[in-house]
């Protein structure tokens, strides 16, 4: 393979909520939270990517190439992305990609991923803050290129295919009720990876150290003409309203009687 | 003013449930946009489940063609595209399925279209029309969103909106060309089961779900022994699936199903935000775990503070003597 990339991280950043107690706040206008009280991570999902990237990397050579599109903290995550395992970066960065929705953040990245010519583009499934599972599906169709989602397996050939890599792959999807869809796709293609299809691992020592040399090229969003307005705006953010407290009961036998009774579910 | 062409998912000669959610959103939609509902059916069979969807949908189109024999995002998506300009459609709908959110953003780069993924609800009328509501931050909060293009595409969550009813009569079908279908070299390759006898997670009316203390996978026996006492599907926290106990898609939470049936079981489950914004639309939820300090039991509507290794084998006793007894 020429190529594997993790691209784009699907929410551009992730908004990571890291402890199980975390509440959000509201900003005073109530149109996003607090990001005072969050830090920015690499999207979840997107961690997944880049480990399937790295395990195909291992298996079939080539390279893992990070790209993102985002204001200049994403610079932290990528940083992190390399730390892993990645090769090299690019970004294309702008302060307005901060707020772009999928189409915009795609289209960021078209251009500059067009003249890399990649075999293999990977994403994760949606970003844990804003959940649009939109961004690889948009860019695949920006990129002409044939996409899946919901991946949970990835088998490559390198002996078959025409792609330009000279090798085509076999991937399962997940649908409802335990089925899975097989799909052949030759390359270039974009795959987005369900989380949990691969154990995670996490830097060491010596590749944070490795990733402060590896090559990170910041490219201005300008250089590829102007990205569309975003198409989404969000005007408010609420929280939902806290359950009614339930109660302990002592034991199984009370368990069953309310179920029964109360609540009429048995 | 504009139609609201919603592409819905059928099997056999009928639509999905899956496909009346979408259906339920797309007369909102409708009215809001003053146009009718198209149900647009792509695939082989789509003339046979027309009749079905017509009881739903004043107007239904079908599409058929050689080439669409296999759902593929690349062949699908211009499909809806071209059958959205055609219909004079000003929003596009699917339910929000791995088959929805697969084909929608694609459909939504070819129309310049906006797009509203997994929404939950319309918001308040005064808002304007494509406005919506929609949950962010693993269902840790929600948010309003406004689409401002003049086509608009949008997936429905499910477990938010009821099944669309019958109209009370029949709708007019009539058929579509799919136009050049190109699948960019993707193929087709075949469909894996993981066969099970129990319901589908996402529509179970009961689930039981175990978390990190059930230790092993083999101690999920009991737990699938109370399930199927109950009808109930097996579910299970992304700790268990992550740790290789039980399969990866029974994975309820942000990163897996989002469920919302009548009685939810959580066993040996800590409740980690992440798990909590898979179930907690549940109707009634039952925790049972030896820590009485976990956040599970914070949502649990009931909660039992006991061992599973005790409590589940005496649940599963005491619900057996209350079916004998009725």
């Amino acid at each position: 393979m020429k190529n594997v990339v993790i691209g784009g991280f699907e929410g551009v950043e992730g908004v990571k909520i890291f402890t199980r107690e975390w509440q959000p706040r509201l900003t005073d206008d109530k149109t996003w939270i607090r990001e005072q009280d969050a830090s920015f991570e690499m999207n979840e999902p997107d961690a997944y990517a880049l480990e399937e990237a790295l395990r195909l990397r291992e298996k079939h050579g080539g390279e893992v190439v990070v790209c993102s599109a985002g204001p200049a903290r994403v610079q932290q995550v990528i940083r992190e992305a390399l730390a892993r395992g990645a090769d090299r970066a690019l970004h294309v960065e702008d302060q307005a990609l901060g707020a772009a929705d999928a189409a915009a953040a795609a289209a960021a990245l078209t251009g500059a991923m067009t003249e890399e010519r990649f075999d293999l583009v990977l994403t994760g499934l949606q970003s844990d803050d804003q959940g649009h599972a939109q961004f690889g599906p948009v860019l695949a169709e920006k990129l002409s290129i044939p996409h899946s989602t919901i991946i949970m397996e990835v088998n490559v050939d390198p002996s078959t295919g025409s792609g330009q890599g000279g090798s085509s792959m076999r991937v399962k999807r997940e649908l409802e009720g335990g089925w899975f869809q097989w799909v052949a796709l030759p390359m270039p293609a974009l795959l987005t990876i369900q989380s949990g299809i691969n154990q995670l691992r996490y830097a060491t020592l010596k590749g944070i150290m490795a990733a402060k040399k590896k090559p990170l090229e910041t490219k201005k969003l300008a250089d590829y003409g102007a990205s569309p307005p975003p198409a989404i705006k969000e005007l408010s953010v609420t929280l939902p309203p806290p359950r009614p407290p339930g109660q302990i009961v002592a034991d199984i036998p009370t368990l069953v009687k309310k179920l029964a009774e109360e609540a009429k579910v048995l | 003013m504009g139609n609201v062409l919603a592409f819905c998912e059928f099997q056999g000669d009928s639509l999905r449930t899956s496909a009346l959610a979408n259906l339920a959103f797309a007369r909102q939609a409708a009215q809001a946009h003053g146009g009718d509902v198209i149900a647009l059916l792509v695939g082989p069979g789509a003339q046979a489940a027309s009749a079905n969807a017509a009881k739903f949908a004043p107007k239904v189109v079908v599409v058929e063609d050689g080439k669409l024999d296999h759902y593929l995002a690349e062949t699908y998506a211009p499909v809806l595209a071209k059958l959205a300009k055609e219909n004079n459609a000003s929003v596009v709908t699917a339910t929000a399925t791995a088959v929805g959110k697969d084909v929608m953003p694609r459909v939504a780069a070819l129309l310049d279209a906006g797009m509203a993924s997994d929404i939950a609800g319309i918001a308040s009328p005064g808002d304007g029309k494509n406005t919506f509501v929609r949950p962010i931050l693993a269902g840790n909060a929600y948010s309003t969103v406004q689409i401002s293009t003049p086509i608009i595409a949008v997936t429905v969550r499910q477990s938010e909106f009821e099944p669309a009813g019958e109209l009370g009569g029949s709708g007019a079908v009539s058929s579509g060309s799919a136009g050049d279908v190109n699948a960019l070299g993707a193929a087709f390759d075949h469909i894996d089961a993981q066969k099970s006898d129990r319901p589908d997670l996402g529509d179970a009316k009961v689930v039981v779900s175990g978390g990190r203390g059930m230790k092993t996978g083999e101690n999920f026996k009991v737990l699938e022994e109370l399930a199927d006492l109950l009808g109930a599907a097996m579910g299970a926290s992304r700790a268990a699936t992550d740790a290789g106990m039980v399969p990866a898609d029974w994975q309820v939470g942000q990163t897996g199903k989002i469920v919302a049936p009548n009685l939810y079981f959580a066993v040996a489950i800590s409740g980690a935000i992440q798990h909590l914004a898979g179930m907690k639309g549940s109707k009634t939820i039952v925790a049972i775990n030896k820590n009485k300090d976990e956040p599970i039991f914070q949502v649990a509507d009931y909660g039992v503070v006991a061992e599973w290794e005790k409590a589940i084998p005496e649940l599963i006793s005491e619900i057996k003597k209350l079916k004998a007894s009725r």
